[in-house]
């Protein structure tokens, strides 16, 4: 008697399936980060517990969770919006730097002292900026087939070294003391915030967003067919839709998005330009868009825990002394879990007893 | 002209990281996979190497043990892509994240210690050619082990059987099946090998170059490395080109800054990731197909046999 083992593909996807595959990605994310917390001495129980009751342990650690994942959902719904298309967009970190370098110089150069005129000229700023910004990439693609990967990414650097450039230089506050930043933005240039903690406006604006991709997208045909474009180029092709001015179109949408992060990041968050303000949620989008399986929907809830994580990981850092980079050390491993999960949802191993039939 | 051989020289020197990872790349995607995880497995092996020499106090020990963790770390990428089917791009991303963060993890004790790392060997007669010696023959042996890799790759994807399998691979996995040969052994070995292989390019960042570690300390050369690929029409010897050509920007960048020109640093800092774009368009606008270099016909696509 012999035992088979055979991979069969599902023909349909039991319900079940879909809710744990995702959970079980985080268990064992978290079970295999525990490993590396013990290499570093720290007791991974006491770590974790320290990270849930900081970001979602009560009223305040949410309100710093939902802080920290307001970036996370508007990047994250405008990474969606190009990985749907199979455009990978990976210069999200980019496009949120550009589009906070735009909304500063709206604010520097034509500064009007009214809060609703003044968001509009720097969403309008941020919108233009980011989205152009990522259209360059689009139109290298769309153009010449130019990999989109590598140029969003070379992009990402640049932008970088251009935030370093502006901060250090030209737009470095005086009475800063030499620190790399711009002078506090006005009172007319700042984001509203919402209740008594730093949560502000980004947190409308991503939620909306999020609601008009998912309906974009469930409802339209324009989504219908940039879906089409995603899964089968060969198909998208036949029926005549328009790839090339497509690629541009949805790569200026998903980085004025992504710049509109970046707005929020320092009309809304900081107030300011600085050297630290980080775009490394540019990278986490990525996995914000691919675990929440490219649903604008899901984005948002999934962006929520991510944002606890990171929450959860400056914890780890202040009070067990571990490296920042806990956090994201931690998403990998949520992606490579996610990844290898996905393959129980396409194919099912059958184990075949007996002789050869 | 003394300024101009130090720049060449330097050009070398800087351009051997991205030169090794350029040719692991290169072997993995010939097997028809694909791994964006480069930045990430150069930092695993820029930290593995650094570490290993300081505790050990050998730095080749180093370079052995970054070896081996990147084809480790490869091992997550190839199950991944090859045995799961998965998404190849989102696996490669996934890999330059955990790598990211693990070096920075483990990495925080090391930071801001030094080692005294690889040192200089003239190759004896060769360093004495006039000029040329000096740019390439008065290095470190790393740098002379790559030359010998660009000259073996080159033979083996040209002249072996086992080359010549390895393209079929990546080529038209169906029909190399067919033949007998089994797909994913070679596409696993390509994977763990020139994963390795990257993560060595890496080690000669902290292990030679700079002698210490830094966070984040490889700035985008595993990304430059990934476009350098495509840039080699996946030719060992035009890599070397490519890698060189970086290398001297980069030196040439640095010695303006030293020279302290007006130009604000972070301007000159950008003309590496410029240049690869730059580079990217003019090769994808005129890229000719090659039958023996070129895309691997398959490159990012899972394979499999449809049983039942």
């Amino acid at each position: 008697m012999s035992v088979r083992i055979r991979v069969e593909r599902r023909l349909t996807q039991p319900v079940w399936i879909e809710a744990f595959i995702p959970l079980f990605s985080i268990v064992m994310a978290l079970v295999t980060g525990s490993i590396f917390l013990a290499v570093l001495g720290a007791p991974p129980l006491q770590a974790y517990n320290a990270m849930f009751r900081a970001s979602m342990g009560d009223w305040l650690g949410i309100r710093d969770t939902l802080v920290k994942a307001i970036p996370l959902m508007t990047a994250g719904v405008g990474v969606t919006l190009a990985f749907k298309m199979s455009v990978w967009n990976i210069g999200a970190t980019g496009q949120i730097i550009i589009g906070a370098l735009a909304t500063t110089a709206a604010v520097r150069y034509v500064y009007v002292d009214n809060r609703f005129v003044m968001f509009w000229l720097m969403f309008l700023a941020a919108v233009l900026a980011g989205g152009g910004w990522a259209a360059m990439a689009g139109y290298l693609k769309a153009r010449w087939n130019v990999n989109e990967i590598i140029t969003t990414l070379m992009l990402n650097y640049i932008a970088l070294q251009l935030l370093y450039y502006f901060v250090y230089g030209p737009w470095r506050d005086p009475a800063s003391l030499g620190f790399p930043m711009t002078t506090p933005f006005p009172p007319a240039a700042r984001l509203p915030f919402l209740g008594t903690g730093r949560i502000h406006l980004g947190l409308i604006i991503a939620l909306v967003l999020g609601v008009i991709f998912w309906l974009v997208f469930r409802f339209t045909r324009w989504g219908y067919e940039i879906r089409v474009m995603g899964e089968s180029p060969r198909t998208a092709r036949f029926a005549g839709m328009d790839y090339v001015k497509n690629v541009v179109l949805v790569m200026f949408l998903s980085g004025a998005i992504a710049g509109i992060a970046g707005m929020g990041e320092v009309a809304g968050l900081t107030g300011r330009l600085q050297h630290g303000f980080t775009a490394e949620y540019g990278y986490t989008a990525i996995i914000v868009a691919w675990l929440a399986r490219l649903h604008p929907l899901t984005v948002i809830l999934v962006a929520f825990l991510i944002g606890a994580l990171h929450v959860g990981g400056e914890v780890l850092q202040i009070v067990m002394r571990l490296p920042l980079a806990s956090t994201q050390m931690l998403q990998g491993l949520i992606l490579f879990f996610i990844l290898g999960g996905e393959f129980f949802r396409r194919y099912r191993i059958r184990f075949h007893t007996g002789e050869k039939e | 002209m003394d300024v101009v051989i130090t720049i060449l020289a330097a050009a070398v020197r800087s351009g051997t990281p991205i030169l090794y990872a350029t040719l692991g790349e290169i072997i993995t995607e010939k097997s028809g996979i694909l791994n964006l995880g480069l930045e990430g497995l150069m930092l695993m092996g820029a930290l593995t190497g650094f570490s290993v020499s300081q505790l050990s106090g050998s730095p080749w020990l180093g370079i052995a043990c970054a070896f081996i963790v990147g084809a480790g770390i490869s091992l997550i990428h190839a199950f991944l892509s090859i045995t799961l089917r998965a998404n190849q791009v989102v696996s490669g991303l996934a890999l330059t994240i955990f790598g990211t963060g693990a070096s920075s993890f483990f990495g925080q004790r090391f930071v801001g210690t030094t080692i005294p790392g690889l040192g200089r060997v003239p190759v004896p007669g060769l360093s004495d050619i006039p000029i040329l010696g000096r740019v390439l023959f008065n290095h470190d042996l790393l740098v002379y082990i790559s030359y010998g890799l660009v000259a073996f790759l080159y033979w083996f994807l040209v002249s072996t059987r086992t080359g010549l399998n390895l393209r079929a691979v990546g080529d038209t996995p169906r029909a190399a099946d067919a033949m007998g040969l089994s797909v994913s052994r070679y596409r696993y070995i390509a994977v763990l090998v020139g994963g390795g292989i990257v993560a060595v390019g890496g080690a000669y960042l902290s292990v030679a170059y700079t002698r210490m570690w830094t966070e984040l300390m490889t700035a985008g050369r595993g990304w430059i490395a990934v476009a350098l690929v495509i840039f080699a029409i996946w030719h060992p010897a035009r890599a070397a080109m490519g890698a060189y050509l970086f290398g001297g920007v980069v030196a040439f960048q640095l010695r303006l800054q030293a020279a302290g020109t007006s130009i604000p640093v972070p301007l000159l800092m950008m003309l590496p990731y410029l240049l690869t774009i730059a580079v990217l368009v003019f090769i994808t606008i005129r890229q000719g197909k090659g039958i023996l270099f070129g895309a691997p016909g398959s490159l990012g696509q899972p394979y499999f046999r449809e049983e039942g």
